[in-house]
């Protein structure tokens, strides 16, 4: 295709009326205070189970890790007892396998088939009712009552770096302040985020490349590193805002020397030297948007099942669809939120049709979205590196291994 | 009662388990029966009230003579018809025999295959009739039978999703069981309305609800030989209960090939 004929995505950056769209968005709940000091520790594994009661006494709602149909899910806890002690998983395209560890590790894994997504964006949400009245309207209730939400605070445990990054992703989606979403600002706000850093990566991982991990440095309430030496098995601690601190303070530990920092630090080190996938960030916005008429994209369309999976697994996929419901009377009515993919036919459907009927075309719309357009709307990259659409594709499409394709075209044309 | 729509329950060649999800609906039946005079359901009723009827159910294939002319009445008499069911909109699991010789199954099965008028094929009610709407499942899911009902009696689009069934599996939590465990699963291929019931139980999908808007069988099978399942297993996959739909029909015969060719 000749240069002339390219088509390039249209640039929205100059006409966002958000000009600092490129730097943090100020967030009520972002209570990360870096500044004080007394906020490290070193907690041994035996008084892990205080953090828990101490989340628990404060009225949260533990979710974490847990060994459930054969994957590392997501779930509420009860304490260290429901955490998958000695087990860890190998990702691959396509491939998810638990396995046993040689030891006893409670976090010896990356990240599972779902984020934290559904906890603060749930997959199906009740937005108001209706009632038809007699004059012939309709009155419409969205007191809690008529939709309600889960209002129970969470405490996240175990969030991975690049988990803590999609939420701070999706942050941007529903907390912009122009149009603030109710239901997420309100999980979000309650919700209490204790980090563990990663130790380990998957064959799946490029969080060291999309510069999301594998070591978060702020947003967290608390971030643990587990460190496995010998016989000794413990957590450094690291409390990044005033309830972090507290909680610290009531769980038994002591005071983290510079050799457990230094231990943590090699976790880290390890983590990134395991990192099995990497995509060159440099100029791929701008390479992606140009990238339109690649021929790439018709050979995705042949291999994608247009299942949607990758987007539902996404941590910071965001799309829902809006359905209105009745009832057999005609006299209730109900809106509803669900989770919607841009794989679907319905996604793009305008009057006359569905705008991007081939699969390349939805597939490219994916990509080109995560990696570029993205930065356009968001002022950041929509891909944190997590890897799961890869490993969760059923047909292990990966997206690491398409883009260095896309630019070698890009390069040659 | 009179100024209420009409509903009539017709059954062509099929398991009555469709309409029988009417019936199911315990909860709802009483709020059915006050929405629509329920004119012609036979497993619920021997009275039958004459057409026209404002909203048919047809469950069932044609697979006979008699039924082919069948329809054509059903539909004259019908302002709205909703095909239920594998059957209605693909043709049934009784399709397989649309793949065998139906003369020489006759003569095995019958002693006297002589006093047997059948069709060779058996094949959906959209082949013979204008359908309004095509309600897919083997069987139905009773959600959405209401949901199809209300949206007709409410002059609205039913919330149908033609998306895969992957989409309901990731919205309920389950994690794929063909990338976790290997099983083969139809899932990405196949419409949704299940709620995804079997991946949830360790189970790949059936395609009970037939063939997804865009399914896109010929990857989904490169990767089942990858999971090193064989043809004639991969074939059996796609012919069960939607066998002749078109998608997962030329799926089956692609593999068919394969295997002789
Ligand atoms: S695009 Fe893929 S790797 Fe990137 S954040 Fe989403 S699921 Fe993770
Ligand atoms: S890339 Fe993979 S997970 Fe995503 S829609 Fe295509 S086949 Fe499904
Ligand atoms: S288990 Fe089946 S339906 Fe569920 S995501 Fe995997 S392929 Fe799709």
């Amino acid at each position: 295709m000749a240069a002339g004929r390219r088509r390039v995505f249209p640039t929205l950056r100059a006409r966002l009326p958000w000009p600092d769209c490129t730097g943090p968005i100020p967030l009520a709940m972002d209570r990360t205070d870096m500044t004080q000091t007394g906020s490290t520790g070193v907690i041994d594994r035996d008084a892990l189970q205080a953090l828990f009661d101490a989340v628990i006494a404060r009225g949260y709602v533990p979710v974490g890790p847990t060994v459930r149909d054969g994957a590392l899910v997501l779930d509420e806890l009860t304490g260290v007892a429901d955490l998958p002690a000695g087990w860890t998983e190998d990702q691959e395209a396509g491939t998810y396998r638990l396995r046993r560890r040689d030891d006893a590790a409670l976090f010896g894994f990356t990240t599972g088939p779902q984020a934290w997504k559904p906890y603060l964006f749930p997959p199906k949400t009740k937005l108001w009712a209706a009632e038809a009245t007699r004059d012939g309207g309709w009155a419409i209730h969205n007191t809690p009552d008529d939709a309600p939400d889960d209002t129970r605070p969470f405490a996240f445990i175990g969030v991975r770096p690049c988990d803590l990054h999609a939420i701070q992703v999706q942050d941007r989606v529903f907390l912009d302040p122009r149009h603030p979403d109710p239901l997420y600002a309100g999980r979000r706000e309650r919700a209490l985020v204790i980090v563990v850093q990663c130790g380990q990566a998957a064959a799946t991982c490029f969080c060291a490349s999309m510069d999301t991990g594998p070591r978060a440095e702020s947003g967290y309430d608390l971030a643990l590193t587990e460190v496995l030496e010998g016989d000794a098995h413990t957590f450094v601690a690291d409390a990044g805002s005033a309830v972090g601190r507290s909680l610290l303070a009531e769980v038994p530990h002591d005071e983290a020397g510079a050799d457990h920092l230094a231990a943590a630090a090699a976790c880290t080190q390890r983590a990134r030297d395991q990192m099995g996938r990497r995509i060159d960030t440099a100029g791929l916005p701008d390479l992606l948007s140009a990238a339109y008429d690649s021929d790439r994209w018709d050979a995705l369309g042949r291999r994608c099942l247009a299942c949607g999976n990758c987007t539902m697994v996404c941590p910071t996929c965001f799309c829902s669809r809006v359905e209105d419901v009745t009832d057999l009377t005609g006299d209730h009515a109900e809106r509803w939120r669900a989770w919607d993919s841009c794989y679907t036919l319905d996604f793009s459907y305008i009057h006359g049709g569905s705008v991007r009927r081939t699969i390349g075309a939805r597939y490219r719309h994916w990509l080109v979205h995560k990696l570029s357009t993205w930065h356009d709307q968001f002022g950041t990259s929509g891909c944190v590196g997590c890897g799961r659409c890869i490993t969760w594709c059923p047909v292990g499409i990966d997206l690491t291994a398409e883009v260095p394709l896309i630019r070698d075209r890009g390069s040659k044309a | 009662m009179t100024d209420k729509p009409t509903l009539a329950v017709w059954k062509f060649a099929s398991c009555d388990g469709c309409q029988l999800t009417l019936l199911d609906c315990e909860d709802e039946l009483r709020a059915v029966t006050e929405a629509v005079t329920i004119a012609s359901f036979p497993e619920a009723s021997r009275a039958v009230l004459d057409g026209p009827y404002d909203l048919s159910l047809v469950e069932g294939s044609i697979t006979t003579p008699a039924d082919r002319a069948r329809i054509q009445a059903v539909r004259q008499q019908s302002r709205t018809l909703v095909a239920i069911g594998a059957c209605a909109t693909a043709g049934g699991i009784q399709a397989l025999r649309n793949f065998a010789d139906v003369q020489a199954l006759l003569e095995t099965v019958y002693a006297r295959p002589e006093d047997i008028s059948t069709l060779a094929t058996s094949t959906p009610i959209a082949d013979h009739v204008t359908v309004d709407f095509e309600l897919r499942g083997c069987p139905i899911s009773k959600t959405q039978l209401l949901e199809v009902i209300t949206a007709v009696l409410a002059g609205r689009k039913p919330n149908v999703w033609p998306s895969s069934v992957c989409l309901e599996c990731k919205a309920r939590g389950t994690p794929c069981i063909m990338v976790a465990h290997g099983t083969p699963c139809l899932g990405p291929v196949t419409q949704a309305g299940c709620g995804a019931i079997c991946p949830a139980y360790g189970r790949g999908c059936y395609g009970c609800y037939g063939p997804m808007e865009t399914p896109n069988t010929a990857a989904l099978v490169d990767w089942l030989r990858g999971l090193g399942m064989a043809e004639a297993a991969i074939q059996r996959l796609f012919r069960t209960y939607n066998a002749a739909a078109p998608d997962f029909r030329q799926a089956g015969d692609r593999l068919g090939e394969g295997r002789h060719g």
